[in-house]
């Protein structure tokens, strides 16, 4: 039995007892429920083995969306620690596990597959392209991604979480300050989402290189697309150094090498340096996508075109350029003396002077337009004051010598949730509620809709606000409690109420998708918003072939220009379509992969091996593997297409 | 799926325009990769603890052999992809085969150069440099081993199929990660051993 062992908890608790018999009744009652319902082969058929972009792209939101709660509960869990004074709830030591699986779980496993939910569903769309480049690799991304977060998840329940934070600091997180396995799950499953994002990255590009419209120059393309574009050039070029960071942690605890640690000849600073080298990029990655998002809103709800549309096109590429060399300002105290740190901090600051200038750019787009609320736009309004909040105390951090006064303390927890909620989070629901009836073919109810907004940027300010004063005060972030003479008392209890004011607001999305699916018209034609890029130019909802003719492009907004100018847009007769055939390689080779992350995680080296062998087996199958894919004849097309209304449109 | 006949074979269809395009991204994200690796090393070259430094264990024997070895394959498959334009398949064969043949030997000799290392008191768990630098070799030399097993399937396919414009296009984008593979010994050439024996 010594064996088993290593699987058990080492810090148990009754709660996690409770999550444990939680997760495995869910287990039961979905393979019940799959089987009672005979969905197996729907399941595997049309979701498990597709490769078609939009059901990828679906798939993303719903892991993503699930993960969003996983990684809400941690928040409330600590909101709920900290609300008052020398509170018991939770011990130093699953304080220390839930802010480090909050961490990663919002980052890694919430907004990343968030931003390439939409990414997947838009960008072929946008461009008028039949799928991405590579269709199978992308099924692959989706699934390496999700089974890393499925192998992060489990962490908790068998072997322990990390507890090093999501920067997971060596020597901290190395084997002598970190006993637990909860750091080898750290470094095995965010290396194997890691490789399902870089692949993503390249295919991404790849697409959108070489599958525009015919017609769609650079210049031409939506800003959404552009955003995709450059976000993913960065990812190509900073997941390769997480990739190697990730190894080379992993070589020091499970391979004993001392790349890390405090003895023979290892470097303490540079887990430090070579993870801020892919995370600071990595935050760019996340915001660039949201930019993108709002400006497809702001000028779709201000009935104008995108104001500076070439100047929005220099400042994304420009953040993306400065996003590689401001990485030491997150740790400024480390030691590495004036000079370094000075040069980082003009660099910091110079990123502000590209932000700045799309902020204009989306104010003065709004300026004499016939702005309609609707809930995107909400959010989209909302992220303008809220995200310069966030920016403008990014520019306190940045100055070097200011920052040894807030650095670690609850000021910077504050700002980079000022950042990233209005930045990331309020653009995947503002994106997520626009393309929504692309999606599912109905409109999420408005009401309910303004109701969660209003709930989540009030919670989100009431819950974030007071931690610039606490942290001023110098309320160290981390720490599990407090005393009471610290005074930090009653702002931390005002966070706790935004925090459930958020979590209303979250509950309320989730209502409303119930609602709408119940009672929401599905008659609501292939543009309900009145918009502007050539996804809203497809059928609702959208065919498996996107567009039944690729449609020719002569300006920025192709798709208004038809609607108002009567610009052609569709040209020629329809012929027959090549489509990928569906796989399950993809998702098999991840299962393989996910056995394979946890052989390592615990050291158990005849699996680790066997795995090995068979996703390396997986590779040489797809290798020998011939396939040519199968055409939709021109006869189906033209059945499907018959109440298409561009067509129609276009015959009146 | 149409063929383009003003082209070369490789580059005939869409879909191999892609691949090749998709297959020069993920190389530069293979520089990353590896320029990462090297940051480190430079990082950590000094930092020897209580090991041995780079001068003390680097011998010039089994490295010019490696490097000689790797170059040569390197142009061997570049006469292989020479011949495929040609359309001369038995050719091509014989210089993938060689190719390969070579880097079994390249790597048979890297595997004397890591037992050696370990030998003479330089293994894995020695100090910071002897970590990374058996990383930074070992991370190289997997390379080359995937390539091989990656090269004898593109070969069986080749002698099966023919060449297609399928297993064209395989056969160029393997002979790119062929020659990637060769630039990236240069570099450990000259920057990790020639430097460190200096």
């Amino acid at each position: 039995m010594d064996y088993f062992d290593r699987f058990a908890i080492p810090h148990p608790s009754p709660a996690i007892y409770a999550s444990m018999v939680a997760i495995g009744l869910t287990v039961i009652a979905i393979l019940i429920g799959l089987t009672y319902f005979k969905k197996w082969s729907y399941l595997w058929r049309e979701w498990l083995t597709t490769v078609d972009h939009k059901r990828i792209g679906i798939m993303y939101i719903i892991a993503a969306l699930l993960m969003l709660f996983r990684g809400g509960v941690d928040a409330l869990m600590m909101r709920a620690q900290t609300a008052v004074p020398d509170n018991k709830l939770l011990d130093a030591q699953h304080y220390n596990e839930v802010f480090t699986t909050h961490g990663v779980v919002m980052i890694i496993f919430m907004a990343m597959p968030f931003i390439y939910a939409l990414m997947n569903f838009v960008v072929p769309l946008q461009i008028g392209a039949r799928d991405v480049a590579f269709p199978r690799l992308n099924a692959l991304s989706f699934w390496l991604f999700f089974m890393g977060a499925m192998l992060f998840n489990i962490s908790f329940v068998i072997g322990g979480s990390p507890d090093a934070g999501w920067t997971s600091y060596f020597p901290l997180a190395g084997n002598d300050f970190s006993q637990s396995v909860g750091t080898n799950y750290y470094l095995m499953s965010i290396q194997i989402a890691g490789i399902g994002t870089l692949i993503s990255g390249i295919n991404f590009v790849t697409t959108i290189f070489k599958m525009r419209a015919p017609g769609m120059k650079l210049m031409k393309m939506p800003m959404f697309t552009w955003t995709a574009l450059i976000t993913n050039a960065i990812v190509v070029f900073a997941f390769p150094v997480l990739t190697v960071t990730l190894l080379l942690g992993t070589m020091d605890r499970l391979f004993g090498t001392h790349i890390f640690s405090m003895t023979n000849g290892g470097m303490d600073m540079l887990w430090a340096n070579l993870f801020w080298v892919w995370g600071h990029p990595e935050v760019y990655i996340l915001i660039l996508p949201a930019f993108g998002i709002y400006s497809e809103i702001i000028s779709t709800f201000s009935r104008r075109n995108l104001y500076g549309y070439t100047s929005m096109v220099a400042s994304i590429v420009i953040i993306s350029f400065f996003s590689f060399l401001v990485w030491t300002h997150h740790f400024y105290t480390m030691g590495q003396g004036p000079l370094t740190n000075s040069i980082f901090s003009i660099t910091t600051m110079a990123i502000a002077i590209p932000t700045g200038i799309k902020i204009f750019n989306w104010l003065l787009t709004m300026r004499k337009g016939k702005i309609e609320f609707t809930v995107p736009m909400l959010y989209s309004v909302g992220f303008i004051p809220i995200f310069t909040i966030g920016g403008v105390t990014g520019v306190m951090l940045g100055m070097a010598s200011a920052d040894y006064q807030y650095h670690n303390t609850m000021f910077l927890v504050a700002h980079f949730h000022y950042t990233i909620i209005p930045g990331v989070v309020f653009a995947m629901l503002a994106g997520l509620t626009y393309w929504w009836p692309k999606m599912f073919g109905f409109m999420l109810n408005e009401r309910i809709g303004k109701w969660a907004f209003w709930f989540i940027a009030i919670g989100f300010n009431v819950t974030f606000f007071p931690m610039f004063f606490t942290g001023l005060d110098g309320q160290a972030r981390r720490m599990y409690t407090y005393s009471e003479a610290s005074g930090y008392g009653p702002l931390n209890m005002l966070s706790f109420v935004g925090a459930v004011g958020l979590a209303i607001g979250f509950a309320l999305i989730v209502y409303n998708v119930y609602y709408s699916t119940r009672h929401s018209s599905r008659n609501i034609g292939s543009d309900p918003w009145d918009a502007r890029t050539l996804e809203w130019a497809t059928q609702t909802p959208v065919q498996s072939y996107n567009f039944a003719r690729t449609p020719h492009v002569d300006s920025i907004e192709a798709f208004w220009d038809y609607k108002k100018k009567g610009q052609p847009l569709f040209k020629g007769s329809i012929e027959k379509i090549h489509m990928p055939n569906n796989s399950g390689v993809p998702f098999i080779m991840s299962c393989i992969f996910f056995v394979w992350g946890f052989s390592f995680i615990f050291s158990m080296w005849i699996p680790a091996i066997i795995t090995t062998i068979a996703i390396f087996a997986c590779m040489a199958h797809r290798s020998f593997e011939k396939d040519d894919g199968y055409y939709i004849p021109v006869e189906e097309i033209e059945a499907t297409e018959k109440d298409s209304e561009v067509l129609a449109d276009e015959n009146r | 799926m149409k063929t383009d006949n003003s082209l070369p074979l490789e580059y005939g269809t869409e879909q191999n325009k892609l691949n090749i395009l998709g297959f020069w991204i993920f190389l530069g994200a293979e520089v990353m990769l590896f320029a990462t690796l090297f940051a480190t090393y430079f990082t950590l070259e000094h930092r020897t603890g209580s090991g041995p430094a780079g001068a003390e264990i680097f011998e010039i024997t089994p490295v010019l052999i490696e490097t000689i070895l790797l170059l040569t394959s390197s142009f061997t498959i570049g006469l292989g992809v020479h011949a495929m334009r040609l359309g001369r398949k038995n050719a091509m064969m014989t210089f993938f085969a060689v190719t390969l043949l070579l880097g079994l030997a390249f790597l048979g000799v890297e595997i004397y150069e890591f037992t050696h290392y370990v030998h003479v008191g330089a293994g894995l768990q020695v100090s910071a440099f002897t970590g990374i630098l058996l990383t930074t070799l070992g991370t190289h030399g997997a390379h080359v081993t995937v390539g091989l097993f990656w090269g004898l399937f593109i070969i069986m396919q080749v002698k099966k199929r023919g060449l297609t414009p399928e297993t064209a296009n395989k056969s160029f984008i393997f002979s790119l990660y062929w020659h990637f593979l060769d630039v990236v010994w240069i570099f450990i050439f000259s920057f990790i051993y020639l430097k460190g024996m200096m």
